[in-house]
């Protein structure tokens, strides 16, 4: 067993595969990027299929193939199921599958994975039954957890070489002009399908609006395309985006998003042009407002704001108050309209998002950004992927990304949910290393990472009770009591890997 | 803030908000089918979690029921203040009383310790105020319960009519100031009339209420705005205390702010404008 430089057991095994975690940007070094086979198109061929069946046929794909997928439809996403059912049809098998992450409507992969078809799995995160089913491992081979960022790099690298996406596409013509802003299942921003298109072998877009070419938005465009099938629905509008979000009106929510406001607005970045990022959780999202009467009252106006873009953001960018929004994913509709009418909304991929082998991504600009966390310990690792029984039931996404490039990274979370700690000894798994994270903010008060005796300084004078983390940790553990150490089995379900490439933690199958 | 004594989850995290006093409920909040469990809840809650500086209150039952038992559990668990529902006379206060004193003594908690903070809730209740405000050095502050008043007198709450709780709210007023305790305001149970609420929260400021009653944290930074002094009103403050302190080292009887003479009432108006601003963190020790 291997320790990597943040004290996490790593097997053998995959160490020597992927390497151990050092530090955040230790493997930031020139390389050559993945190349793609292409098959170029004559003039006079048609790109159009009739069904998913034919496109499988086309593409040929067999035995040991890696497939991938985007996740823009989130719970309303019927191609990955859609694909992988005709696959197993066909009696095609141990393929890989590469989708930027995976929803509780896919669990379906659960019987694929336990007939053979799916043997292998890259994810941002896992959730529901099939994260509890890969938790008590049904699978030989370990998911590979990677972060958004982690993912284009795997991609732009070659660790991930994609023989074929599948990419569901809400407006597209004959010939593979695509956007996500139009049709049933519109979504905004394509972000991270654009990885998938610039560097699959194959690329089918799937849709089921078919346009008058040529399609005058485009996000993925011809040159990218193999094929287009037209089928009845790629997605339900219902689990795709939802209206406008609402703040929310959870009084320990709001205290939380108010303390982080105070933190942003009481630190060093906090003045005109700034830049920032915040999540869709109910407290992260509700700083934006905290955040907005604070840039009215000071004339402070954001140069950009990133991420994940909610309405709330969009609302920030129709006042003037934020100069431009990056955008890799959207979450509510009014934020995918805006992508498509304003001119400073900008849609990004993930690897200018926040890949680390980029040639300069987004989250390197980022000032300040709100983050999540299931549990943070007492060195400031954050997990977000297992619960406190050691199931995989969440999502990497941009965490350790946007925690590395930022100034500033903020943690909002509760102390303590139901009668399990927040704040803990030890995280059971660590997605994002604590010498990222800046501060926690919680409803009892927020603690400073000892390291940054900067910030320490610059809030001294601030209005929000401010305790150490194992101050925290101590209230926490006084109310709930210290959690029993999770049993473990000796099978490694999931490896962790740091957006580097280099493993910064494993998940052990749950007894 | 009241609460019901059920929720956990509420009782946990009832110290969060920055209310001055966190109102247990064992009575109306807690169905009949709850009351052991609220009670038994609300003592460990007293016992376990820290509240910090911020005075614990629970409302029992009347003493005819289950009150008795709800004294028990909450006086040796360390409440600051016991809160009794439907005062009508003073006989109410004092047999509460003579059930906290026993309790005390069983326990062994100082007796006097515990306080009571009489609801006014009927028509006999508001006539006799002043008897109730004044039945036992334990009383600390006496609150006016406008549903149940209300429904007594053969009417229901008319949000923004400020004279339907005049007469109650006034006598309620004098009865506290005669017998120098606290007067509490009543709820104000839309929630999400938040400019409604603001309205009332200014009429009753301006009645001289000290505090209003809240059943949602939503409502408690509104009471501290309208409560919170002006910067005006603070820097005024400021000098007569000054003054004061300054004339009472020299041994002077009278003072003068501005060129104006200011007499005791004026001193004790602004030493609350002071004492209200500490509390809204509009001005800290070092600024005196």
């Amino acid at each position: 067993m291997a320790t990597n430089n943040i004290g996490r057991e790593i097997p053998d095994v995959y160490a020597e595969q992927f390497g151990t975690y050092g530090s955040e940007f230790e493997n930031v070094k020139p390389y050559s990027a993945a190349a793609k086979t292409v098959c170029p198109r004559k003039p006079g061929e048609s790109k159009l299929l009739d069904s998913i069946h034919d496109a499988i046929v086309k593409t040929g794909i067999k035995d040991g193939m890696t497939i991938s997928f985007h996740h823009h439809f989130r719970e309303g996403d019927y191609v990955m199921n859609m694909v992988l059912d005709e696959i197993a049809r066909m009696g095609i098998k141990d393929i890989s599958i590469a989708p930027s992450s995976i929803a509780n409507v896919h669990e379906p992969l659960i019987d694929h994975i336990k007939n053979g078809v799916v043997t292998h799995i890259t994810s941002s995160g896992l959730r529901d039954k099939l994260g509890a089913a890969i938790s008590a491992g049904i699978m030989d081979e370990p998911v590979i957890i990677r972060s958004h960022g982690g993912r284009a790099r795997a991609i732009e690298r070659g660790d991930i070489h994609i023989d074929v996406a599948f990419l569901g596409a809400p407006c597209c013509d004959e010939y593979g002009n695509a956007n996500g802003f139009e049709g049933p299942s519109a979504c905004g921003s394509l972000g991270y399908a654009l990885m998938d298109a610039k560097y699959a072998d194959q690329v089918v877009l799937v849709t089921d609006n078919l346009v008058p070419y040529i399609n005058t938005k485009i996000s993925i465009p011809q040159s990218e395309v193999d094929y287009v099938v037209k089928v009845d629905a790629i997605g339900d509008p219902k689990g795709i985006a939802k209206g406008a979000t609402r703040f929310t009106k959870n009084p320990k929510e709001l205290i939380i998003a108010e303390y982080a406001a105070k933190v942003m607005m009481a630190s060093p970045y906090f003045k005109p042009g700034f830049s920032f990022q915040t999540g869709t959780g109910g407290a992260s999202l509700a700083v934006t407002r905290f955040l907005r009467e604070g840039m009215i009252k000071k004339d402070v106006k954001a140069s950009f704001a990133l991420g994940g873009i909610t309405n709330s953001m969009v609302e920030l960018l129709d006042e003037g108050l934020v100069g431009a929004i990056t955008d890799v994913q959207d979450f509510d509709t009014p934020s995918g309209a805006s992508l498509a009418r304003n001119a400073t909304h900008l849609e990004i991929d993930a690897s200018m998002y926040a890949s680390p082998l980029s040639k300069g991504a987004m989250v390197n600009r980022l000032d300040m950004v709100i983050l999540s966390a299931l549990e943070i310990d007492t060195d400031f690792n954050v997990n977000v992927i297992t619960g406190s029984d050691g199931v995989i039931r969440g999502a990497s996404g941009g965490h350790c990304d946007a925690a590395a490039g930022s100034k500033m990274a903020i943690i909002c979370a509760p102390l303590i949910r139901g009668r399990i700690p927040t704040v803990v000894d030890k995280v059971t798994t660590v997605v994002t290393p604590g010498s990222s994270i800046d501060v926690l903010v919680t409803e009892v008060g927020i603690a400073v990472n000892p390291a940054r005796t900067d910030l320490i300084e610059a809030f001294k004078s601030l209005n929000v009770p401010q305790f150490t983390i194992e101050e925290l940790r101590d209230r926490a553990y006084a109310i709930v009591g210290e959690p029993k150490p999770i049993e473990f089995g000796d099978k490694t379900v999931a490896l962790i890997e740091y957006r580097d490439g280099t493993l910064i933690d494993a998940v052990r199958n749950c007894k | 803030m009241f609460m019901p004594g059920a929720n956990p989850a509420m009782l946990r995290d009832a110290g969060l908000y920055g209310a001055d006093s966190l109102m247990f409920d064992l009575e109306d909040a807690v169905s009949i089918t709850e009351k052991d469990t609220a009670r038994a809840l609300v003592h460990f809650a007293l016992k376990t979690f820290d509240y910090g500086d911020t005075e614990t209150i629970v409302r029992i039952n009347d003493l005819n029921t289950v009150g008795k038992l709800d004294i028990d559990a909450v006086v040796r668990a360390g409440v600051d203040v016991v809160r009794l529902p439907k005062t009508e006379t003073a006989q109410d206060v004092i047999d509460a009383d003579e059930v906290i004193t026993e309790v005390e003594k069983a326990c062994g908690r100082e007796v006097g310790s515990t306080g009571i903070f009489a609801a006014i809730e009927s028509a006999e209740g508001v006539l006799n105020a002043l008897s109730i405000a004044t039945a036992s050095p334990r009383v600390r502050g006496i609150a006016l319960g406008a549903e149940d008043y209300v429904t007594n007198l053969k009417t229901q709450r008319a949000y923004g009519d400020n004279m339907q709780l005049y007469f109650a709210r006034e006598m309620i007023l004098h009865a506290a100031r005669t017998a120098g305790v606290a007067a509490v305001d009543t709820v104000y149970s839309d929630v999400d009339n938040m400019d409604g609420f603001r309205a009332e929260v200014e009429h009753i400021k301006t009645l001289g209420f000290d505090g209003k009653s809240v059943i949602n944290p939503r409502q408690i930074p509104v009471v501290n705005d309208v409560y919170a002094p002006t910067e005006k009103e603070i820097q005024k403050a400021k000098e007569i205390v000054w003054a004061a302190r300054e004339a009472e080292e020299k041994g002077l009887g009278v003072i003068s702010v501005r060129g104006k003479m200011v007499d005791k009432p004026v001193i004790a108006r602004a030493e609350r404008t002071i004492m209200l601003a500490k509390v809204s963190g509009l001005i800290g020790e070092e600024d005196l």
